[in-house]
């Protein structure tokens, strides 16, 4: 009897489990589901904000580089294909749609549409990392990628770099190594979100077996919750690349 | 469950105004506006943002630690780009850029 009155003393911990089970998904070192989705949410937010400072030192270096090298970085962006940056952005809007979409099929719990969104969100990440795919290798194919082979033909003077020396042969000029600087960052800040993309996807991936399952639900569904944060996230790294990148020489034409 | 569930048409109703906020930055960015092209499109992406964030992040139905926490971390990156810039812009006379 003591010993019956103890058990339900211990199960009894406010917003804890009720009918003195203990839900599946809880794990024992919360008191409640609420709890437990409290820590991992947080969790997930304080990894967030050194995603924000991983991109950010990316961000600050091309406020530095586009105040010193301004017109260089417009005909660079004007070389890019605004319309392809304008249809990954609605590519990875509608993938955010979806992934909330995901979540919200398992708070009511559709276990059918939460695989179904799932899905979704990773098809349209695939598409965005396929136009990404063939956007860099226009790139290589016009040598705009930096390094020993890169040119640039387009747009800014021609000055030798050093003056002219008389038996020197030809320098590369001024303009296109500043132009070198914008794909420099153009490459690494794509690049970067794109390998974000494809974790993206691979945690979704993780994630349709147990959702086929039927692990989550209106109760339990952290992991959706989590991914769902990383998902938006790198939304939004998207959102202020896109006109950094790909608007800058908008008007120019 | 304390947790909120969001209908569905909010849902729909963030992604119709984010993707009008889209064709917005492009339309913007095709008109010559000097330095206003570039305070028109940060301010077109930091609404999309704070969209993103409020309600498909779900921010607004997340505790205040959650928020604060998402708070510090833009906190942080203004610090980082403003004391930064406040050190390039101040010494640019100085040491200019390579090539400048």
């Amino acid at each position: 009897m003591s010993t019956r009155s103890t058990e339900q003393a211990a199960v009894a911990i406010p917003g804890g489990d009720v009918g003195g089970h203990h839900h599946p998904s809880l794990q024992h070192h919360f008191d409640s589901l609420a709890q437990q989705k409290e820590a991992s949410t947080f969790g997930m937010w304080l990894f967030l904000v050194t995603e924000i400072m991983f991109f950010g030192g990316l961000f600050t270096c091309y406020v530095v580089y586009r105040r010193a090298y301004s017109e260089a970085f417009v005909a660079a962006s004007h070389s890019l294909d605004w319309k392809l940056g304008a249809f990954n952005t609605a590519v990875l809007i509608l993938s955010s749609l979806t992934m909330a979409l995901a979540i919200w099929a398992a708070q009511v719990n559709r276990r059918k549409q939460v695989v179904f969104y799932l899905i979704a969100t990773m098809f349209l990440g695939t598409v965005f990392l396929g136009v990404k795919a063939v956007e860099y290798a226009d790139k290589f194919e016009h040598h705009h990628v930096p390094g020993p082979s890169f040119e640039w033909h387009e747009g800014g003077h021609a000055e030798p770099l050093d003056g002219a020396q008389s038996d020197a042969p030809p320098l590369e000029d001024k303009f296109a190594q500043h132009v070198q600087i914008f794909f420099s960052l153009y490459f690494i800040m794509t690049g970067l979100h794109a390998v974000h993309m494809i974790c993206g996807i691979g945690v979704l991936a993780a994630l349709l077996l147990p959702a086929w399952r039927g692990r989550y639900n209106s109760e339990y569904h952290n992991p959706l919750e989590c991914t769902g944060l990383y998902w938006h996230f790198v939304d939004i790294v998207w959102i202020f690349l896109f006109p950094l990148l790909y608007l800058l020489g908008a008007h120019a034409t | 469950m304390s947790e909120h569930t969001t209908s569905r048409t909010i849902y729909f109703v963030i992604f119709g105004a984010l993707m009008v906020l889209t064709v917005l930055t492009v339309m913007a960015a095709r008109l010559d506006l000097g330095w206003a092209n570039d305070v028109v499109a940060m301010a077109i992406a930091v609404t999309k943002a704070l969209l993103v964030l409020w309600f498909f992040m779900h921010l607004r139905y997340s505790t205040r630690l959650t928020i604060l926490t998402a708070l510090a971390g833009f906190f942080w990156l203004a610090i980082l780009i403003v004391l930064t810039l406040n050190d390039y812009v101040t010494r640019e006379s100085l040491f200019p850029f390579p090539g400048k």
